[in-house]
Formats: C-alpha cells, structure tokens, sequence
C-alpha cells in the first residue's frame, strides 16, 4: 500500500490541476484558436500580414499602450498602499463598510464613471493622458486594497514589533520589514493592474478621445467596425505576446521575492497615538476621492423635474421600450448569474490556486491571468466560431454569460488564494502530521483559518468582478435575459431624461448591490464558521 | 485534494451538460432575430407575432449596427439565428458582397413607400431614420443668438467651438454625417471639414459620448456644447422620455443636411427556420409593427399610411428631402473617405 501512495498522490495532483486546465482549454484556448485560424489562415497556408507589425502606427499604439500601463500601475499601487495598510491593520468603527465602499469604482460600467468623472473633472484635463491615468487609478484601487490587504491582515505582525524593538523608525520598518514580506502580493496586485490597463477600453475610448488608441481599443476597431480580422489578429497576437511576456516578469519576480511566511496572523489592532490620526486622514481622504464621482451619481439618480425624489427608482419596476424586460429584471439576472459566475470562478479558481501555490505550480498562477489581456471583442468572436454545433452548441445559451464572467474572474480568485497559502508556514503542517493528524485534517483546521482572509476576499471580488463586467457579458448576453451593466448601457443610449435617470438609478443599484455582498462577505468571514 | 477535484470535476460537467442541452434543439418552434443594440418592440406586438404564427420570437443583440452585421458576416452560412434586422445603407453593400442573405421578396412589401423600394431581392426595408444636426434651444435663447438654420453656418465664427460630432470610423451617425457633407458638397466636402476643424469642431467616439456627454441640451447631461449630431426624431425623444408634461423641446433638429437611413431586414443563409424567418419578415412589414416603430425604436415606418404618435408630428422633423447615396457609391468611397476625414480633422 505504502508503494502506491505517490502514485496516489501523483493521480490525484494531475487532477487538480486538470479542472482548471480543462476549464482554461475549453473556454479560452480553443475559442481564441478558432478566430486565429479563421483570420490568418488562407488555403492552408498562415498568412501572417507583417507589414501591419511593423506599421508606424502599430508600434505608436504599443508605445502609448504599454508606457499608459505602467504608469497607471505605479500610480494605483502608490496611490492604494495607503489605504490597504489602514484597512489590514487597524479596526475602528466602519472599517468593513469602508473596505465594502472602496470596490464601487470597480464595479460601475465604464461608461457610468465617465460621465461621472467627466462631470467633476476640470476642464484642462479633459481629453489628456492624466484623465486616463486617474480613471485607471479610481477603478483599479479595490485590486490592491483587496489582493494586497488579504496577504496584509495574514503577515505576522511581530516582525516589524522586533524591528521597532531593535530601533528601526516606522519608515525604515515598513521599507525593510513591512515590503519585502509583501512582495507576492505586491507582485500579483501589480500584475492584474497592469493587465486591466494594458486592455483599458473604455476609459481610453470615452475620456481619451480619438486622440488615444490602446491596442485592446484598435483591435476592437478593426475587427468589430472595420472587420478586418487579418489586422485584428495580428494585433491581438502583439497583445497577447506583451502580456505573456509581463506576466512571466511578474511570475519571476514573485517567486524570487519569496516573501512573508505566516504561522499566526495577528488580528487587526485598534490605531493608538498618532496613528490615530494617520489612519484617519489616510481613510478619510481616500473614500472622499474615491466618493466625488459616486455621489455625482447619487444625485443624477435622484434627480427628477423639479427637484429631487426617487421616481427613477420606482420606474425600475415598469416596463420600458429599453428593454425586452423591466429593469428589475435585469438586477435579478445580474445577481443570480454573479453568483453562478463566483461558484464556477471558485470551483475552478481553487484547485488553481492550490497548484499555483506549490513549488512547481507558478506557471498555472501565470496561465489564468491570460485571459484578462486577450481582447474581448476576438475572444468574443471565437465563442461564435467555437461553440456553434453540438456538444457545445452555446450560441444564444444564457450559459455563456456566467461562464464568460467566470473566466474574468478566476484570476482574482487565483491570485488572492494562491500567495495565501504559499505563505502558510510548511512547519505548521509538519508538526500537524507528527502529532497525528490526517491531511484533510490539516487543511481544514490549519490551513483553513490561516487562509479564511484571502478565501473570503476572492469570493466577494469574484461576485464583484462577474457584477460588473460588460465588456464580454455584452457579447454573449441575451435580449431577455440582460445584465445589470447592460440595462445601463441600453439606458444611456437613448435621448431622454428619463432614461438617463434609470440608468443611473441601476448605477446606484449595482453599487448599493455590491456593498451589501461585501458587506455580508466580510461578515461571514468574521463570523465562527472559519474559526478553528 | 482529490475529493475537491472530483467536485469541481462533476461541477463542470454537469454545466457543460446543462449548457449543451439548454440551447440544442430549438428549430420549428422558435425564431431567432439577430439585430443591434438599438432594436426594441413592444411586448404586445411581441406577444401578437408569437400568437399568430406560434413561434417563440428570440431577440440576439450586440452592439451598434456595424457590429451586427460584422457577426453574422463571421458566421455566414451556419448563423446564430434566422433573420437578421438592422443593416442601413452604409452597411448595405458589405452585406450583400458577403452573401448572407437568401432571396426573399414579401407580399407585403407592396404597402412600402415608393421611396423606400429595396435596392436587391435579399433584404426587405422595415424602418428609415435621418440623422440630423440638433440644437439646445435654451442655450441660444439665453444668449439672443440665432441657431444655425444650415450645415453651411456651421462653419461660421458665431459658431466657434460649440459643434461636437461622431468620428465616422467608429459610429454609425458619424458616418451618415460624413456621408450628408458627401452628398452635399461632392467635389470640396474636404473644404467644408477643414473650416469646421478651424472653427473648433470636437470629435468624440459615439453617439452616447456626443449626446448624453458633451451635448448640453440632453437632459441631465454635463456637456457644454450646444450642436450635435444626433437623429431627427430626438427632440421628440426628449418630450417623451421628460418625465414631466413639456410644451416644447428643450432640442430642435435641423432641416438642411439630414441623411436618410433606410434599415432592411433579410433570412438569413442557412437559417435553422427559415419559413419562420419569412413570417418574421412579413409581420415586421404589418400594421401593428410598422406603428410600433416610432415608439419602440425613434425611426418612422416605411409602409404608407401608418399613423406616427403626436409627440413625433409635434417635436420631430420628417425631412422632406433628405440627403442620400447609393449602397454601392458609399461601399466603393466609404474607406477613402473616413481615411481623408481622420487626415482633415484629426491628424
């Protein structure tokens, strides 16, 4: 029996990290294959149009594309530290509600913040690279406050306590304590950011002007619009070449920075002295920031001739020539498929993780993160392509838009569970074993709690991610079964007071909506079902 | 481990069973309709098509009416659906050369309007829209200053800066507006865009961002300028959708330099139902959908004699004699043409 057990063990890592892989091939591989294939191959032969790679405006687009990215991530980290620390280390009255508030941004379509930030930025940055910036810092802050902050609230804070013993200023601590044990995360945070604003889209097309291209928007011109799928192609071919290639930076640095190992996470303390009145102002001023464009939505919502009421909230329940539903509808839909996107996104997302967390499993942590810096418009016409006979005969199927979500969603679920549990210390377990217990014992009474922060961080951002997201939802939602997000964009795209007041009432719903999932996240979490 | 994988294994399969038998099947008793985002109906018109023929009408819609037409090219011969609706004449010729369409004449297609006649036995005229210049009536009546009556005052020093307009390579009414200057000034219409472009015209991607954003005569919209491209029937739009009794619009559309845009419905090449999509076709040519046009969708019917909500006969325009080009002028200019725009106007 003894000589079977590595075999056993062999069988059943295979295993684990098939789900994701099948998930991964189905889903991602093929589809993108397929349109690959339809765009570059002409009577058998590849036919990959060069000229269109070494085209000035191509290396234009890859310029601006890729130095908007990195900036946008400098800035969003530098801009999020602040707040993940107050987050993760202290507890004061409305820490949860304030973590909650911050994922709003992330959420709101494209198109709602715009107008929105549109309506509150001043004129001299209208149509610059600092509104894209900004816009990309304001949306892409909940990705360091939550993929940070899980890791964050599990190091162990008596390090630093020695450092400060030894003499160490709490500067030089957090530098030369504090950083380096936050590497992993620092990494994989960094790494998502850059690839939401390497694929930036709508923030580009809406508040750059058609002064600005990304690749991700000029991929989507040539193959949507102009349906030149040979240029599409190559494009997105450049595109997913840069973000492998930044993503296996990331992967690299990740590992070699190695970071904290955890044995006991210390709770969150009350702020005492002057850290009062840092976490204070830290807190205050960035959920003012963050709240300037919400609550110019919140008075859009509310605004109705003659003052203010909530008739745009009551209309929600009539019917419109909007939709082939009520609005309502739409708010059901949107949190029924979420939540099937958040069960797929875990199913899937945790065995990853699992694999991504041992020593040889970084490259499946690197693999979820490509499908976040394909072009959705491509991949959205490889699912046409794809799934169009039987077994998979998907075109039209509600299916696709949770499965679609899901895929987006995964990897926030890898990326926050993953550094989780490679930094859950490789002793704990050992001394578990010795004294006896089985593994699934270790895991659930060691493992478990250790890792309770990050698994219920990547469940509420899963449910929030798969919320929000429009840009492949749109492409695969049905008429009758609309999203949240695309009720919205219905709204806005026609004239009339009254639509533009249900759009932004939905606006506020989808916030308000998420909130309150990541309120009761954080509940559940503190809750004692995760408590040894 | 294994207990986990085992799970998410039967997770994943019986989703993809689920999936699979969930949209197999269909055929006789279910039409399928692929159109763009713009497409509504009202649900008893809906209900009375489904009755009538006891099909289950199926709506699949994504994105503008270029978009559209771009999925159904990439899925020519095996379609998502059976009909698909909402090809205008800019799109036209792309539709044909990529031969989606079977022949289809409908009997009904007598009651259209001579004008409206289609151009090849593929596609069926259901709707026609004009795109048109709108003006905030409010922001020129507190200042005392005229609105421009033509496209040709739009280029003058009163007007400065306060023109915002669809790029033509990424939206449909910046392309019909392209196409209006085409038609009406068709040796220098590059002339009349090199004064707009000196007379401070913005340029924005889409409808959307034009009118809900930069437009200031939109209801509760923060934009600042009051001239926009929009569509004839808007500032009936926005009575109707004021959420309080208006007397007036706070919009007006202009008559000089609509273009017209005729939408054609056509069966799809290979659909799974194509006597369903022909009934489709024949009943959006009826009576009761011709009138639920307007309403559902801000475009007039093209069937004679079908009566058009009084907010339309109030605050919309029908212009007379709007500005048009043939499907095939336009398919042969069209690229040439957005490439010296974006050299006039944005380079």
């Amino acid at each position: 029996m003894d000589g079977d057990r590595p075999a056993l063990r062999r069988t059943a890592r295979a295993a684990v990290a098939g789900v994701p892989l099948v998930f991964l091939a189905v889903f991602f591989v093929w589809p993108l294959a397929a349109i690959l294939e339809r765009s570059l191959v002409e009577d058998g032969r590849l036919d990959l149009p060069f000229d269109v790679l070494v085209a000035r405006e191509t290396l234009d687009v890859t310029w601006f594309t890729l130095w908007q990215a990195t900036a946008s991530t400098a800035l969003t980290l530098a801009a999020g530290l602040p707040l993940t620390w107050a987050l993760a280390r202290f507890s004061f009255p409305g820490r949860r509600l304030a973590e909650a508030l911050v994922l709003i941004p992330f959420v709101l379509p494209t198109i709602v913040v715009a107008t929105a930030f549109l309506a509150v930025l001043p004129d001299a940055l209208e149509g610059t690279v600092w509104a894209i910036l900004v816009a990309h810092v304001f949306f892409n802050v909940a990705v360091v406050v939550y993929l940070v902050g899980a890791f964050w609230g599990q190091l162990d804070g008596r390090v630093s306590d020695v450092a400060a013993t030894l003499g160490a200023d709490p500067a030089r601590r957090f530098l030369a304590v504090t950083v380096p044990l936050l590497q992993p995360a620092l990494a994989a945070a960094a790494a998502i950011v850059f690839l939401f604003s390497f694929t930036s889209f709508g923030v580009i097309v809406i508040l750059g002007g058609p002064g600005y291209a990304t690749l991700e928007a000029e991929i989507y011109n040539q193959a949507a619009r102009l349906f030149d799928l040979r240029t599409a192609a190559v494009l997105a071919l450049l595109q997913l070449a840069a973000v492998t290639a930044a993503v296996a930076v990331a992967g690299r640095l990740e590992r070699r920075l190695g970071g904290g190992r955890t044995a006991r996470s210390t709770p969150r303390r009350r702020p005492a002295g002057r850290e009062r009145v840092v976490v204070t102002l830290v807190v205050a001023v960035s959920l003012a920031l963050l709240a300037v464009p919400v609550a110019a939505l919140v008075e859009r919502s509310l605004s109705v001739p003659g003052g203010y009421g909530l008739d745009h909230f009551r209309a929600l329940a009539r019917e419109t020539p909007a939709l082939l539903v009520t609005p309502w509808h739409a708010v059901v839909n949107s949190f029924l498929f979420a939540g099937l996107a958040a069960a797929i996104a875990l199913a899937v997302g945790l065995p990853a993780a699992a694999v991504a967390a041992g020593r040889r499993g970084g490259w499946l942590g690197m693999l979820v993160l490509l499908p976040l810096g394909v072009s959705a418009a491509m991949l959205g016409f490889g699912y046409l392509l794809a799934f169009d006979e039987p077994p998979l005969d998907l075109r039209g199927s509600p299916w696709l838009v949770p499965l679609a979500q899901a895929l987006v969603a995964m990897p926030f679920v890898v990326r926050t569970v993953a550094p989780a549990l490679r930094a859950v210390d490789d002793r704990l377990r050992e001394a578990a074993a010795v004294l006896g217990a089985s593994p699934a014992r270790v895991r659930r009474e060691i493992v478990l709690p250790l890792v309770a922060p990050a698994l219920g961080a990547a469940a509420a951002i899963a449910f929030a991610v798969a919320l929000g997201e429009f840009g492949a939802t749109v492409f695969v939602a049905r008429a009758d079964w609309p999203t949240l997000p695309v009720a919205i964009f219905r709204f806005l795209g026609r004239p009339g007071a009254e639509n533009v007041g249900q759009a932004m009432a939905l606006a506020v719903t989808l916030a308000g909506l998420t909130v309150a999932v990541a309120l009761a996240a954080a509940r559940a979490r503190a809750g004692r079902g995760w408590r040894p | 481990m294994t207990r986990l994988a085992t799970v998410c294994c039967k997770v994943l399969a019986a989703l993809l069973a689920v999936a699979a038998a969930g949209c197999g099947g269909g055929g006789e008793t279910e039409v399928v309709l692929v159109t763009h985002d713009s497409f509504a109906v009202s649900k008893d018109v809906k209900a009375a098509f489904e009755q009538e023929t006891g099909l289950t009408l199926r709506i699949l819609q994504a994105g503008d009416a270029g978009e559209a037409l771009n999925r159904a090219l990439l899925t020519a011969g095996d379609p998502q659906g059976d009909v698909l609706f909402g090809v205008d004449d800019s799109l036209l010729s792309r539709a044909l050369d990529g031969d989606l369409f079977d022949e289809y004449r409908s009997p009904t297609l007598d009651a259209v309007e001579d004008a409206y006649a289609p151009p090849d036995d593929r596609v069926t005229p259901i709707d026609h829209g004009e795109v048109c210049v709108n003006i905030d009536r409010g922001w020129f009546a507190k200042r005392g200053l005229h609105p421009p009556r033509t496209l040709v005052e739009l280029t003058l020093p009163r007007y400065r800066g306060l023109l915002v307009v669809e790029n033509p390579a990424t939206s449909s009414p910046g392309l019909a507006f392209l196409l209006a200057t085409v038609a009406q000034y068709p040796d220098r219409w590059q002339g009349f865009w090199r004064k707009l472009r000196v007379n401070g015209v913005r340029v924005v991607d889409g409808w959307e961002e034009a009118y809900t954003q930069q437009f200031s005569g939109a209801a509760g919209s923060p934009g600042k300028r009051p001239i926009v491209v929009s569509y004839a029937t808007s500032p009936a739009a926005e009575v109707i959708f004021a959420g309080k009794p208006l007397e007036t619009s706070p919009t007006a559309a202009i008559e000089d330099g609509c273009f017209r845009q005729v939408e054609y419905a056509g069966v799809l090449r290979g659909a799974a139902n194509d006597e369903g999509a022909r009934k489709l076709i024949d009943f959006m040519l009826s009576e009761l959908f011709q009138a639920d046009v307007p309403g559902s969708m801000f475009v007039y019917p093209v069937r004679g004699g079908v009566p058009v909500p009084e907010a339309f006969e109030l605050h919309a325009i029908r212009p007379a004699d709007p500005l048009t080009l043939p499907p095939e002028e336009i398919e042969a200019g069209r690229d040439a043409w957005i490439d010296e725009w974006t050299a006039i106007v944005l380079r």
